[in-house]
């Protein structure tokens, strides 16, 4: 289970008091329910969560929850429950650049833990922390699945490998001031090849 | 391996991965044809390959598909394991972004074996890039007429439909993964009934993991006899190994079953940083399996028997190198968080029992256990081993189990010295 500060529930001043689809999404989410059996609505709830995860900044409020559970016809526990219990879904406000460091052994082989202390440092931040300005949130996650490419770092949907410090700290740099920066691995490789 | 040989020669991303390239490369070469065998006939000749499960099991895929009820015009369903999460593999992720249409390929010859005429893949909410990459190779595979109703005029019907997971590794677990599918919690069922008989939606199911489907349209296009001709006995084809931890050319390549450990990690990674002698222990086979000591690396094949015998695993073929340099207490305990994080919280000795091995491994990477804590730690995992429904439990005991097995005189040591000090 997942004990991430981004699973808690946030305060009522952060949450917002409308939540629909936006007409993109509306089309994509009756795609969606047509994917399962009409019998299984709730087989829905898992994508449905993730669109409307994406089209509120990375985070799921309440009126989200509320706004799925209506939109199948589903007891609202049922979407809450998938909510709690699935660990990429945020249920609290994260950064605009939201930072998530693997550090399960692969990667802490490759020292993931100073990538961690780095991204802390450069932001002041502890884990389950987002920045004054709400650029930056961290979180820290179990194997990413990239582990011949660690250290991995993944911010939005996007996964940054082969990390050092200077290679990180260039990066975080780069997105703060909004500068194009390449996905994927940070060293001169383009997948998981051996280095020449 | 000889190149010739090679299934995944796109492993790397350097050529196209898209439908022209995938075509170039000889993928959807005579499909109708293959689809033109009896149903059958495939399943014998995947049993007749001795293809056995990529995801960690190791099964023969064969029989699997063979458990599979025979009466026609029942809906069936396949399912692959695509929430690629064990710990040091990551080899999924390369057959989904640069060889989709191998999977997407396999999904259809697979579907139409097990009398199924939908197929659901199930990836890890993680692989958003990657799973673009996958929609797009379907999308095109159904524009070229591949997959939809009646293809290529053969009264053959077939749908693939994405569905992303979320972030919960115990969903790898196949009837988890279907549980996930439904819309629920994902935490293992008893079983039987095996999802063979009562899968997704309450119907017959497969779930296959990627690499195993992956293969299936090649072993059928050069024969099971050149498939298992590859490897060794009971142990045939070749295999994604991903090479990860202290090494100085982490990599994953495709190697033959039954490849000597220490030739695969210094002809392709590079060698051990610092190196063979510099070498402390392998995870062999994924997180969940038992590590090895050097002694035992020296000689032992990368395949299901022989890392058996040697008391750990192949499991999903991650490899995972710590040198001298590696305090292997912290690796482990490491692991531990891991799979406390990662249990679903349904069976008590998992759930109690991963927290309990967290707190005393992480007692132990800083040397404020005794004795007695030791020897009550192994015999925790003993206790969680066996009593959960799935196999996380036995997952969560075997890493501390293999660390005891192996460097119990050296954790008794550093107690020693402390105590003495």
């Amino acid at each position: 289970m997942s004990t991430s500060k981004f699973k808690i529930i946030a305060e009522e001043q952060s949450q917002p008091l409308t939540f629909n689809f936006s007409s993109e999404n509306l089309t994509k989410a009756k795609k969606i329910i047509k994917m399962y059996p009409s019998n299984f609505k709730e087989s829905s709830i898992m994508p449905l969560l993730s669109i409307a995860q994406e089209q509120n900044h990375g985070w799921l409020p309440k009126k989200a929850i509320e706004y799925v559970s209506n939109f199948i016809e589903v007891p609202e526990i049922k979407v809450l429950e998938i909510a709690t219990f699935y660990s990429m879904y945020n249920l609290s406000p994260v950064g605009k650049f939201h930072i998530e460091v693997c550090t399960t052994t692969p990667c802490m082989l490759r020292g993931s833990d100073p990538m961690l202390d780095l991204c802390k440092k450069k932001f002041g931040l502890e884990i389950g922390g987002i920045t004054e300005d709400g650029l930056f949130s961290l979180g820290r996650v179990e194997c990413l699945g990239a582990c011949v490419n660690a250290p991995v770092v993944k911010i939005n949907e996007n996964y940054y490998e082969d990390l050092d410090s200077e290679s990180l700290n260039t990066l975080l740099d780069s997105l703060k001031m909004n500068k194009k920066v390449k996905i994927g691995p940070q060293s001169k490789r383009k997948g998981s090849e051996p280095v020449k | 391996m000889k190149k010739e040989n090679i299934i995944f020669s796109n492993l790397y991303g350097k050529h196209d991965e898209s439908i022209k390239g995938a075509l170039k490369r000889g993928d959807w070469k005579n499909i109708s044809k293959i689809l033109k065998l009896d149903k059958q006939d495939i399943i014998n000749k995947i049993k007749d390959s001795g293809l056995r499960g990529r995801g960690g099991a190791g099964f023969s895929t064969g029989m699997k598909w063979d458990f599979m009820p025979k009466i026609s015009g029942r809906q069936h369903y396949l399912v692959i394991n695509a929430d690629e999460g064990e710990p040091g593999t990551c080899k999924d992720r390369d057959i989904i972004r640069n060889e989709p249409h191998k999977l997407v390929e396999g999904c259809l010859i697979s579907g139409y074996a097990i009398g199924a005429d939908k197929c659901y893949i199930y990836i890890r909410g993680e692989f958003y890039n990657e799973a673009k990459i996958l929609q797009t190779a379907i999308d095109d595979a159904y524009s070229k007429g591949f997959l939809g109703k009646n293809i290529l005029g053969l009264k053959i019907n077939f749908d693939i439909y994405i569905h992303y997971g979320s972030g919960a590794y115990v969903c790898g677990e196949e009837t988890a993964l279907i549980e996930s599918l439904e819309g629920k919690k994902g935490q293992p069922r008893l079983k039987p009934p095996f999802p063979a008989n009562v899968g997704v939606f309450g119907k017959p199911t497969t779930v296959n993991n990627v690499e195993t489907i992956a293969v299936v349209p090649t072993i059928l296009r050069r024969g099971p006899e050149w498939f298992s001709s590859l490897g060794r006995e009971n142990n045939t084809g070749s295999k994604i190994f991903c090479i990860s931890g202290q090494v100085n050319k982490p990599c994953n390549v495709e190697e033959e079953l039954g490849v000597p450990l220490k030739y695969l990690i210094q002809k392709y990674a590079g060698d051990v940083i610092g190196g063979w002698d510099n070498l402390l222990a392998i995870i062999p086979g994924g997180s969940s399996v038992p590590l090895l000591p050097k002694s035992e690396c020296e000689n032992v094949l990368m395949d299901f028997d022989s890392l058996k015998n040697a008391g750990s695993g192949l499991g999903t073929g991650g490899i995972i190198v710590m040198n001298k340099q590696t305090d292997v207490v912290s690796a482990i305990a490491r692991l531990a968080e891991f799979y406390k994080h990662e249990s679903c919280g349904q069976c008590t000795p998992c759930r109690e029992g991963t927290g309990w091995l967290m707190r005393v491994m992480k007692r132990l990477e800083n040397n404020e256990c005794s004795f007695e804590e030791v020897q009550m730690l192994e015999e925790v995992t003993h206790q969680i081993e066996g009593h959960t429904i799935c196999a996380l439990g036995d997952a969560a005991a075997w890493p501390i189990q293999g660390l005891l097995k192996h460097f119990k005189k050296d954790i008794l040591k550093r107690i020693q010295k402390k105590n003495v000090a």
